[in-house]
């Protein structure tokens, strides 16, 4: 029987199909199949959905971006690469959603670590077998459309697994590279970290000055008393639209940290949802900026199944010009998850009278011996502030500056990756007036 | 140095300074004391360049300069320092970033180089030993999770490194325990100079046991009602501020 679908999308899939990676797997060309099914009849997501009620993308729908079938002739400027690319870190390249060997650097591997692409690991026997026990693991059940869709179509990603006990000693980055206008990169990571292992791994997006869509899902297998780290920098083009899920199941006693760093696309949405088990801790860090017309969402969920484990967020907001920046954090605590310790909290500093937050802490209790708070600002700055820095000689503009500055350098302050820090902060400094603000002196 | 001439100041319609006349010469130590409400603090934010308040008549003149013409930035770079009563926390910026900026401020605007990096930490960290403080504050945010004796000597640490000529004092021994105000008053007396002059807002007579004033004033709803030596402190501190106010009422 053939019904309508619900996006345009689903009728070119014939087209790219024999081009996706996989094809010697049937575990995942099922998976394909019924990702495929599931998106031809929803779709993207509707803003009459609740958690899609403030981000509507139906852009994307009406824009009809393409995939590429295989790289294409690699364009990438290695000047403007370097704004982005850690000098000391393990790196794959993926240029327009296909990895690009030449650009990436994984010489010096410990042996028994695998860090590759994901076209090349579906190839891998050995990792093919772990793959089909984790690829689709952590998403669950797929509650909505990017989901479904990045099932169906991505064409490579990144893999990493990290044996037990071993803790890697330099961080591996993926860096998501749009070359081309109108392009779409779909990609699949799955980050696998045994237990007791270490590891910390940053996903970088960016791309040249055109509209493209970014559709990144990312799955996270936290072993047991293992650590994981996982850093976001998202400094898509102006003109991009980003959709961004991390998926991260965490096992007994492991701890996993999230950084989020929303900073590009002209809409972007990023969802991350972390399983806790007995004793884990998570810590969710974020901050946003919002310039112009951008509109920023970003989604956390923090699952507490089991009892004791502990959770933090912090997501800042800066949002200038016409710029909107949405938050919605829900933290569940289930029935059997007592003594859980959470805190969630979300600032916003509004620098314009037409900038917007919306912003939606949600806590969902069904333990009655928890430690849950949540609290939520939205405002400018503080003017008691303003004048104790004037009244230490700096006049009223670099005071404004240096205090929303400040304000952003907290999130940034956090990274422990030197190389990483700078980069980020440079992109911090570079999206908001300066006047006075010496990074020199920082 | 600092001429204050029948200021009279509103805050929203409610008169809060009623004609207020003070001379301070260089080199000078003016205590100015009252009771809670008498108009203390508003002086002493009037003088900084605070807004929320109206001058409604007089004048103050700072220098030969018409002081409430001038931003507050442009008052603290020609040497007006206002230690805080509630110094304002900072986070993600440190100390030693907002202590750099301020002295190469007042440096641009006398047009001197900014100052060399080396120079600079030599001059802060002595600074630092003289206040008895640990080197780590310096790359702490400015005040944030200060206890309340951190932040108070945190401010004449900022006096000390910015050497300011007019230095107004705003209630700074409340909340200090009497071994940290030893410590801030030995700061604010290593301070003084012939070219320097202070102005001590203060509830407490205690603070005087420590840094001798020339000078003591009564401030009493908004007017200064009585003035003398360093013995009025002392006066006061025995029959409190109630004779005064009852002097004025009958007056």
């Amino acid at each position: 029987m053939i019904t309508a679908s619900a996006s345009r999308y689903a009728a070119e899939y014939p087209i790219i199909a024999p081009a996706l990676c996989g094809q010697s797997l049937p575990w995942l060309q099922q998976l394909r199949a019924e990702a495929l099914t599931q998106f031809s009849a929803q779709g993207f997501p509707s803003p009459r959905a609740e958690e899609w009620r403030y981000t509507n993308v139906s852009a994307i729908e009406k824009k009809l971006f393409s995939p590429t079938a295989k790289l294409t002739e690699n364009n990438v400027d290695s000047d403007w690469l370097k704004l982005y690319q850690l000098p000391d870190a393990w790196s794959v390249v993926l240029v327009d959603g296909h990895f690009c060997a030449e650009l990436s650097v994984l010489d010096g591997l410990p042996e028994t670590v695998s860090v590759m692409s994901m076209a090349d690991a579906v190839e891998t026997q050995n990792i093919a077998s772990l793959l089909e026990n984790h690829l689709g693991q952590a998403v669950g059940n797929a509650e909505h459309g990017f989901i479904a869709f990045n099932t169906a179509w991505f064409t490579d990603g990144l893999f990493v697994h990290v044996p037990a006990k071993l803790v890697l000693e330099k961080p591996v980055q993926v860096l998501h590279i749009a070359t081309q206008a109108d392009v779409m990169a779909t990609t699949r990571t799955v980050v696998i970290v045994d237990e007791m292992a270490g590891a910390k791994v940053i996903e970088t997006f960016a791309g040249l000055d055109n509209a493209y869509l970014s559709a990144a899902v990312t799955e996270v297998s936290v072993g047991a008393n293992a650590d994981v780290t996982l850093y976001k920098m998202q400094c898509e083009s102006e003109k991009a639209y980003h959709f961004g899920g991390v998926y991260v199941k965490q096992s007994r006693d492991a701890r996993f940290s999230h950084h989020n760093f929303a900073f590009g696309g002209l809409l972007s949405r990023c969802d991350i949802h972390t399983d806790l088990d007995y004793a884990s801790e998570c810590e969710l860090n974020g901050l946003y900026l919002g310039v112009k017309r951008q509109h920023i969402d970003n989604h956390t969920r923090i699952n507490h199944l089991k009892p004791h484990a502990i959770s933090r967020e912090l997501y800042k907001g800066v949002l200038d010009d016409r710029a909107r920046g949405v938050f919605q954090g829900r933290v569940i605590v289930a029935e059997d998850a007592q003594k859980t310790d959470s805190q969630m909290n979300n600032r916003n500093l509004l620098l314009s009278n037409d900038a917007e937050a919306d912003t939606k802490p949600q806590l969902e209790i069904y333990a009655d011996d928890v430690k849950c708070g949540h609290g939520v600002t939205v405002g400018q700055l503080d003017e008691k502030s303003v004048f104790y820095l004037q009244s230490r000689c700096i006049d009223e503009e670099t005071a404004r500056n240096m205090l929303t500055f400040a304000f952003a350098n907290e999130m940034v302050d956090k990274i422990t990756i030197k190389s990483l820090h700078d980069k980020v902060l440079e992109q911090v400094l570079s999206r908001f007036p300066q006047e006075g603000v010496n990074k020199e002196w920082l | 140095m600092l001429s204050i001439k029948n200021l009279t100041v509103n805050v929203g319609d409610k008169p809060i300074l009623k004609g207020i006349n003070l001379e301070i010469k260089a080199g000078e130590i003016h205590a100015i004391m009252g009771p809670n409400g008498s108009g203390k603090s508003t002086l002493s934010h009037i003088l900084s360049g605070k807004a929320g308040y109206t001058v409604t008549g007089g004048s103050v003149t700072y220098q030969g300069m018409d002081l409430l013409e001038m931003p507050p930035e442009i008052r603290a770079r020609e040497g007006v320092f206002l230690a805080f009563q509630y110094p304002v926390e900072i986070p993600g910026v440190s100390n030693i970033y907002l202590l750099k900026a301020a002295l190469n401020s007042i440096r641009k605007h006398h047009g001197v180089p900014e100052v060399d990096a080396m120079d600079f930490l030599t001059l802060v960290k002595g600074k630092v030993r003289l206040l008895e403080m640990d080197e780590k504050f310096l790359y702490r945010a400015v005040n944030e999770g200060f206890s309340g004796g951190e932040k108070k000597r945190n401010e004449i640490l900022q006096m000390a490194i910015l050497e300011p000529k007019l230095c107004i004092l705003d209630e700074t021994d409340s909340g200090l325990d009497i071994d940290a105000l030893k410590v801030v008053a030995e700061g604010v007396n290593s301070l003084r100079s012939p070219e320097r002059s202070f102005v001590m807002v203060t509830h407490y007579q205690r603070l005087l046991d420590y840094i001798k004033p020339d000078f003591v004033h009564v401030l009493a709803h908004g007017q200064i009602v009585k003035s003398g030596g360093a013995d009025l402190a002392l006066e006061l501190e025995e029959k409190g501020y109630g004779w005064l106010e009852d002097t004025q009422a009958a007056a």
